[in-house]
């Protein structure tokens, strides 16, 4: 479904629910629209089920650029529905991440495991034992909501946000988990940091919708060795 | 020092002065935002005065509180919200040229009516380019890409004189005092609001709250009282209206989130979003709903008047060509 939504922006619903295949099929459909290289065609902004697609006004018009964009929309879905076509995510990429998790990293991650009827061990051993998808990029710079995580290390954001949170925290809120790139405010359950950095003013984010990450313990000395701060 | 590195040396930067141009393009998806100069109306003009190419780096002074010198002679521009401007104690007008000598001082007092002023120098303001843009998100915390302090030197790009005083036809230097009615695009989630709230919406008056930034404006007035349950987090655009679960709208500005998910009556057009940018806690705000073609018109007449005028020889006016 193609919809209006400003002067310059029109969006694509692709379903009315969160789903692990989603962020494939949109990364396919940009990859269709990039490659028609349009002057007009400005940003492309992937979430869980739409993609926001910008466009210059001064060369196009709502319906015009609905026009140009149904046919690659069309041959995505085809691809999608098909069961012979190679799946569209052929060209999926994991990123494993490391985190020390610890509660000199992870000041929530005691709370958390109490709350949940684990051992912090048992949380660990839970965060890392599947990958997760890279839903949609947003909030900051960099920053990936990834999910979803086991129900059984599922939790809520904290009641009050801390005012600030540090770069590299690996955090989770309900069935997502995300690395906060750089410091700022946030609400996640933080239990862990990684010492990767996630944004880069000339390589620009490593994390894109449609890539799956995987995060794998380290300790102490490996975390200060990778570079990150105590 | 050679002359070419001397500029203008702010010894004030008041509340918050950040350069801006016309903004990121392409760079959301990366969860960057679009930052860029809010109010395009005065930024636009501060440049045309100059003759700079359109989108040429400002510095865009919030609320004034602004005092530099000169360290050369130079003719600069500045338009935009209503202060006590000076040049060595003296007053003096904007939305025009200002001649300076070298050694003269510029103070730009608290502003009184309006926002955000403008100041160009010829060429456009020398400085770092990221991301395709020299604008300056703050919220987003890039190392050296804040706003700026005391005892910065704005650089000019290029050297040439302008020796001809220029003013902005005086209908078209907006009064920012008067009551706003923003046109509203609707979207396609418009259904999920009742046709009450709706109705409330397009018939009540709203007040500019304190919460009020580059991120966005919050507004203050009959809540809306049926506001729909969150939506999947989705693109946003500038202008985009967010009802979160108070029921008060929230316009969303230049330095927006790229991704949100609260219930959205539609996207203010742009043109508007510049004249919200200069307006003031306390002043009131009126939605109306309007057509996306009429929106994109309106719009482009905008952006072909800055591209496709120029002066007339008696510098009050400009001509199309």
């Amino acid at each position: 479904m193609i919809s209006p939504v400003s002067e310059d922006a029109l969006l694509v619903t692709l379903a009315d629910a969160i789903h692990t295949e989603l962020p494939q099929q949109i990364r396919a459909i940009c990859q269709q629209l990039e490659a028609r290289n349009w002057p007009w065609l400005q940003d492309l902004i992937p979430s869980y089920t739409t993609l926001l697609i910008v466009y210059d006004p001064d060369q196009i018009d709502f319906r015009q650029a609905a026009a140009a964009i149904r046919p690659a929309l069309a041959k995505c879905t085809e691809l999608s529905t098909s069961t012979t076509a190679p799946a569209p995510g052929s060209d999926e990429r994991t990123i494993d991440l490391p985190v020390y998790y610890s509660e000199e990293t992870g000041p929530d991650l005691k709370a958390l495991a109490v709350a949940c009827g684990l051992s912090m061990e048992a949380v660990i051993t839970t965060h890392t034992a599947r990958s997760y998808q890279v839903f949609a990029m947003g909030f900051a710079p960099g920053f990936a909501f990834m999910g979803e995580v086991d129900t059984a290390i599922a939790h809520p954001r904290r009641e009050t946000p801390r005012q600030k949170v540090r770069r590299g925290s690996v955090g989770i809120a309900n069935r997502q988990t995300a690395v906060y790139p750089v410091s700022s405010p946030g609400g996640w359950q933080i239990i862990g940091n990684c010492p990767t950095r996630l944004f880069d003013r000339e390589k620009l984010s490593l994390l894109s919708t449609g890539d799956r990450v995987r995060f794998y313990s380290v300790s102490r000395q490996q975390y200060l060795d990778l570079g990150g701060e105590l | 020092m050679s002359s070419h590195q001397k500029g203008l040396w702010v010894t004030h930067a008041g509340v918050s002065s950040s350069i801006q141009d016309s903004g990121r393009c392409g760079f959301r998806r990366q969860g960057l935002a679009v930052g860029g100069a809010m109010d395009l109306h005065a930024f636009n003009w501060a440049n045309k005065l100059l003759d700079n190419p359109p989108g040429s780096a400002c510095l865009e002074i919030m609320l004034g509180g602004f005092q530099a010198t000169a360290e050369r002679d130079m003719t600069l521009a500045l338009t935009g919200a209503y202060a006590e401007i000076t040049l060595n104690g003296v007053q003096v007008c904007h939305w025009q040229t200002l001649t300076l000598r070298a050694g003269d001082r510029l103070a730009i007092g608290h502003s009184q009516s309006g926002r955000i002023l403008y100041l160009a120098l010829p060429g456009g303001i020398d400085s770092p380019m990221w991301f395709g843009s020299q604008s300056v998100v703050p919220r987003e915390r890039m190392e050296g890409l804040g706003p700026i302090g005391a005892n910065t030197r704005l650089l000019t790009r290029t050297l040439s004189e302008h020796a001809s005083d220029r003013k902005v036809p005086a209908s078209s230097r907006p009064d920012y005092q008067t009551e706003l009615t923003l046109r509203v695009i609707p979207g396609y989630q418009i259904d999920r609001f009742s046709k009450d709230d709706l109705l409330r919406l397009t018939t009540s008056v709203y007040e500019l709250t304190q919460q009020s930034d580059r991120m966005g404006f919050r507004l203050g007035g009959p809540a809306l009282t049926d506001v729909p349950s969150g939506i999947i987090s989705e693109g946003l655009t500038i202008g985009a209206v967010q009802i979160p679960g108070d029921g008060q709208p929230i316009v969303l500005l230049n330095d927006c989130q790229t991704i949100g998910g609260y219930p959205k009556p539609g996207v203010v057009a742009s043109l508007d979003c510049h004249r919200l940018s200069q307006r003031l806690p306390g002043q009131t705000i009126r939605f109306e709903f309007t057509d996306i073609a009429d929106a994109q018109n309106e719009r482009r007449l905008f952006n072909r008047y800055f591209r496709h005028t120029r002066w007339v020889r008696s510098a009050t006016g400009l001509v199309w060509v």
